[in-house]
């Protein structure tokens, strides 16, 4: 072996501690840079990206099964502009029930319409169905569920109690079509006993353009021309449906690219740390080297090769944790997609991250190596050794006229000794701090949002004017996601989606809804009943709109239950209306305001007071007394209407709900208790992301500041055994080292906690701006007082743990020994 | 002062470095160790100082088992009872003359004013007063050495303990050590000396002893 070899082998093996730490800090600097730019490539049209995986469906028709054969239909792919088609697939829309068993209750509550396709096979020239669970449905008496509609898990059973004889499907797989073709799948042979009828067929195409409405336009006229006349009944555009998917990724871009850039500085500036700190200290070595005839580029390539091994290893270790952590993140963060984005990392990402981090690592062990390399040999020896004389000595004279004991007054003067390795610690922390504040910040953010947006429902019981499906006013299943096509031209995100609990009020059927007054009367004389409201909801022209906007109209004080506010206040009567961002920015108003709602030739104004937070119905609600809309003569949805009761304090909620339930149920109305605060799947992937890579990101910090620690008590040994010879006790060497670096960690964490608040006063504005709405002060503003104290302490606390390490071996390490040691 | 009862000390390879030493050390007295490389003078020293551990026997210094303290009390000791000179000074380089000196009041709590009185006249009475607030790096062999030992006698502790103080010096330096040490034990200052220097040796000790593999050889009394 060469000489050179031999120093850069025995570098790497006597040096454990060292080479372990620069092994771990580039491992998991290396995982948090392949997580983010897995995340960041993810959340870059991950909509384009698996639709064109898929092969998806630019135009979904469906067409009158009397009007026209299957032979028809298949041929409409020759229709000028297609360029593949799939089907003819039998489709039609049932109601389901989701049950446990084979023999379903037929009043069994009813999940709103699900479009439900017969096909033979989930791939094909278009539509290339990704399974995700189970298999596909080949056999009578199967069904493959929609993977972003219901959760029923696969074996559960699927009954159509509407449906002649009742047919009870076992769910056998769960599938994503990210052009929504259907809500579930079933093998052709299957829909006979789903219908009596003749189905109507569904095709699902692909345009040579179709990058606009007018090119998908034009598209469906081809097709229409093609098929026999009249037998097109509906379309559906896969525009609409990439507008929706397009908005839910474009909030989560921002906080992703913020983390993800946090990620990659610190990652840098962490193995710049650890790599600069590692060369620097082997100085005094370098020294002897070049005094025993080594040449100055010797030593340099000695000591970048010393610090490319460990790193090399961290580097390959790191590429295999951070594509193992990406598997369940970017699961999460499909799910927040609901796009079917990618769940693995990019094969360049593998390639690309390591040859950076080892490039970095490369460079920045050969700026403090050439330094080393140009150092005359006496010089460079002697350099080694201890920090420049006299550096921080003012500091010292200063804390040493301070009360405080030896020990603590030493370390606080020691980052002084030496600055720059002080400096790159701290930058360390100060971007882990940043990250904890950041994290925090949102997550705290997001789940006032969150609750801000539960207060849709803020009555601890809720009333129907229609009666519940299931028994004891149960809430029925959750309905089902996805488009459900009509005989409309396209179907998006401007189609009114009414409240869930009360689209599933509507289960069941046809209902006669009961008088709402009726209701309120029941209300009212039930004892126990405190306060309430009830809320009706329509649709209604407004001026400057070609399409009707929602409606919902409040009837009585409405005010205990306001929505939450982000600017301006709740409305006080009538002739006073709140709107959500989406409707203010439609119509380019301003709190202030005045929108006209026109209904028959009538038209009524309304001032808008305040904008509040709600992204339901693309935030396009107009809210507004009843009594405001009065004399427009609209027609509410009766069976829409809703109340929203809290009982008088000390009343029984559950009591209360099934004997408000009872006595409305004489009149067909129900109650129920609220089932409280439904959980967004955003919200929580967005919580999980942010928590795993400030926890990653936490480490990194942590390991950089492990790995100054250790160095510098590896060069201050002989000085610590001097102290400890004099009379230092080891549990007062462990609070000098430990305040060394909680005095650089509450100094860098107090100026990381800005930035993380910066960062986050920057970032949630785009997420709210993405989804459509504003957020509300009291929500952007929670950082307060005490939450500002714990990120401090957090930041002291990474230091403190970084440093616990190095520092109880040094009070450990035996005094005669660290005499002994050059 | 010291009592030193059946003492071995072995390496980490088994090798004894001390094999069952008695020695006693009265007040006022100065004990010279001397030995080749390897004899056990060092360890003997480390382990009166408490720095190490007998692997058998017991270590008593001023009524105190070292051999049995905490390493807490083992660092209270050494602040209250031990002066430690060394053969190449272990000065702490980024502190100041004056600063080094003081270290060992301050471990100990003694109030500033009385700690810095202490160390200016210890600083005055080594004829080093004028290098107070220079860095030992700029300082002679023996300059940095009578730091050593003002830091050494700062808290007043009845035993020095000096390990080939004037290994690293020059003659002259040597020579100025010597004189010091010995002025300090007429004054009564209780001393261990481990050196291979015969003249220091013939010069400041009461009584001279000779190892050799861990086991003492000769004794001289003066």
């Amino acid at each position: 072996m060469s000489a050179l070899g031999g120093i850069v082998r025995s570098g790497v093996a006597r040096k454990r501690v060292q080479t372990l730490v620069l092994t771990l800090t580039t491992m998991l600097a290396v995982t948090a840079s392949v997580l983010a730019m897995g995340l960041i490539t993810a959340s870059q049209g991950p909509f384009d990206h698996a639709f064109a995986r898929q092969h998806g469906a630019q135009l979904t028709a469906r067409f009158d099964g009397n009007r026209a054969t299957p032979d028809q239909l298949a041929a409409t792919v020759r229709a000028s502009g297609v360029t593949a088609a799939a089907g003819p697939f039998a489709v039609l829309t049932l109601r389901p029930s989701f049950v446990e068993d084979a023999d379903p209750d037929p009043a069994a509550p009813l999940a709103p319409p699900m479009t439900i396709a017969g096909r033979p096979r989930p791939d094909g020239p278009v539509d290339d169905v990704d399974l995700v669970q189970g298999r596909w449905a080949t056999a009578p008496g199967e069904i493959v569920l929609d993977f972003d509609g219901a959760p029923v898990p696969v074996g559960h059973k699927v009954a159509f109690t509407q449906v002649p004889g009742r047919p009870t499907l076992t769910v056998v797989g769960r599938a994503r079509s990210i052009g929504r073709s259907a809500d579930a799948w079933v093998a052709p042979a299957e829909v006979p006993s789903l219908t009596s009828r003749t189905p109507e067929y569904q095709m699902l195409y692909r345009f040579k353009h179709a990058a606009t409405d007018a090119q998908v336009s034009a598209g469906k006229a081809a097709v229409a021309a093609a098929a026999p006349r009249g037998a097109l009944t509906g379309t559906g555009s896969y525009l609409s449906i990439r507008h929706a998917a397009q908005r839910e990724t474009a909030t989560f871009v921002p906080f992703i690219v913020a983390f993800g850039i946090l990620a990659l500085v610190m990652s840098v500036l962490t193995i710049g740390v650890v790599v600069n700190a590692a060369v620097a200290a082997a100085t005094h070595r370098i020294g002897v080297l070049k005094s025993l005839g080594f040449t100055p580029a010797q030593v340099v390539t000695g000591y970048v090769g010393k610090a490319l091994i460990p790193a090399a290893i961290g580097t390959g270790l790191g590429v295999v944790f951070g594509n193992l952590l990406a598997i369940p993140t970017l699961r999460q963060e499909a799910t927040a997609y609901q796009a079917g984005a990618q769940t693995t990392v990019a094969p360049w990402i593998d390639v690309a991250v390591p040859v950076l981090a080892l490039a970095a690592v490369a460079l920045t062990a050969l700026v403090p190596a050439l330094r080393a390399g140009r150092l005359r040999a006496a010089e460079a020896i002697a350099v080694g050794r201890a920090p420049r004389p006299g550096r921080g000595r003012a500091v010292r004279r200063v804390l040493g006229g301070l009360p405080l004991s030896r020990p603590l007054a030493l370390g606080l003067a020691a980052p002084f000794a030496r600055p720059a390795r002080s400096v790159a610690m701290g930058l360390a922390l100060m971007l882990g701090t940043a990250s904890v504040a950041f994290g925090v910040g949102l997550a705290l953010s997001l789940n006032g949002i969150q609750n801000g947006i539960d207060r849709n429902e803020p009555g601890a019981v809720i009333a129907h004017t229609v009666a519940m499906d299931g028994p004891g006013g149960a809430p029925p299943a959750p309905p089902a996601p996805g488009p459900t096509q009509d005989s409309t031209a396209s179907q998006g995100p401007a189609s009114a989606k009414p409240h869930p609990h009360r689209t599933t009020a509507l289960g069941g059927g046809p209902r006669k809804p009961a008088d709402r007054d009726a209701v309120a009367r029941l209300i009212e004389a039930q004892p126990g009943t405190g306060r309430y409201f009830s809320t009706s909801d329509t649709r209604i022209g407004l001026s400057g709109l070609t399409t009707a906007v929602p409606l919902v109209a409040y009837t009585g004080d409405a005010s205990w239950g306001a929505l939450q506010m982000v600017s301006g206040r709740w409305f006080h009567g009538a002739g006073e209306a709140v709107v959500p961002s989406g409707l203010l920015k439609a119509t380019g108003t301003r709190v202030g305001d005045t929108l006209t709602l026109t209904n028959a030739g009538r038209t009524a104004g309304v001032r808008i007071v305040g904008e509040v937070l709600s992204t339901r119905n693309d935030g396009m609600d107009v809210m507004t007394d009843a009594a405001s809309v009065a004399a427009l003569g609209v027609r509410f949805d009766t069976g829409m209407t809703e109340f929203q009761i809290d009982p008088r304090h000390g009343t029984d909620t559950q009591s209360y709900a099934t004997a408000l339930n009872t006595a409305l149920a004489k009149i067909g109305a129900s109650a129920r208790p609220n089932d409280g605060p439904h959980l967004s799947t955003t919200v929580v992937a967005m919580d999980a992301l942010a928590g795993t890579m400030t926890l990653l990101l936490v480490t990194v910090a942590g390991l950089g500041v492990l790995n100054t620690v250790v160095l510098d008590t590896r060069e201050r040994v002989r000085d610590l055994g001097i102290m400890k010879a004099l009379g230092m006790a080891p549990r007062e060497v462990v609070a000098m080292i430990v305040t060394t670096v909680g005095a650089v960690g509450v100094c860098f964490a107090a100026a990381g906690i800005p930035i993380g608040m910066a960062l986050h006063a920057a970032v949630l504005p785009l997420m709210g701006k993405a989804a459509g709405t504003g957020i509300p002060a009291a929500d952007t503003a929670v950082f307060h007082l005490p939450l500002l104290g714990a990120l401090l302490l957090g930041g002291v606390l990474i230091a403190v743990a970084g440093a616990l390490l190095p520092a109880g071996w040094a009070a450990r390490t035996r005094t005669s020994t660290a005499l002994r040691t050059e | 002062m010291i009592e030193i009862r059946a003492v071995t000390k072995s390496y980490d390879d088994g090798r004894p470095a001390l094999s069952d030493l008695t020695l006693t050390v009265e007040q006022g007295e100065a004990l010279a160790v001397l030995g080749a490389s390897g004899s056990g003078k060092s360890t003997l020293l480390n382990l009166v100082a408490g720095l190490d551990r007998p692997t058998d026997g017991t270590v008593t210094v001023a009524g105190t088992r070292v051999d049995d303290l905490s390493e807490t009390a083992l660092a209270r000791y050494r602040r209250a009872r031990v002066g430690m000179v060394f053969q190449f000074f272990n000065l702490l380089d980024d502190l100041t003359v004056i600063d080094n000196v003081l270290l060992p009041a301050q471990l100990s709590r003694v109030p500033r004013r009385e700690a810095r009185d202490r160390a200016e006249e210890l600083l005055g009475k080594l004829g080093i007063f004028r290098h107070a607030k220079v860095f030992p790096g700029r300082l002679s062999g023996g300059e940095r050495q009578r730091v050593a030992v003002a830091r050494a006698l700062m808290n007043r502790p009845p035993l020095l303990l000096a390990d080939e103080p004037t290994g690293a010096l020059d003659t002259a330096s040597a020579a100025d050590v010597r004189d010091l040490l010995t002025t300090l034990n007429a004054e009564g200052q209780t001393m261990l000396l481990v050196t291979h220097d015969t003249a220091l040796a013939d010069a400041c000790a009461t009584r001279t002893i000779e190892l050799a593999d861990g086991r003492i050889t000769r004794m001289v009394s003066r």
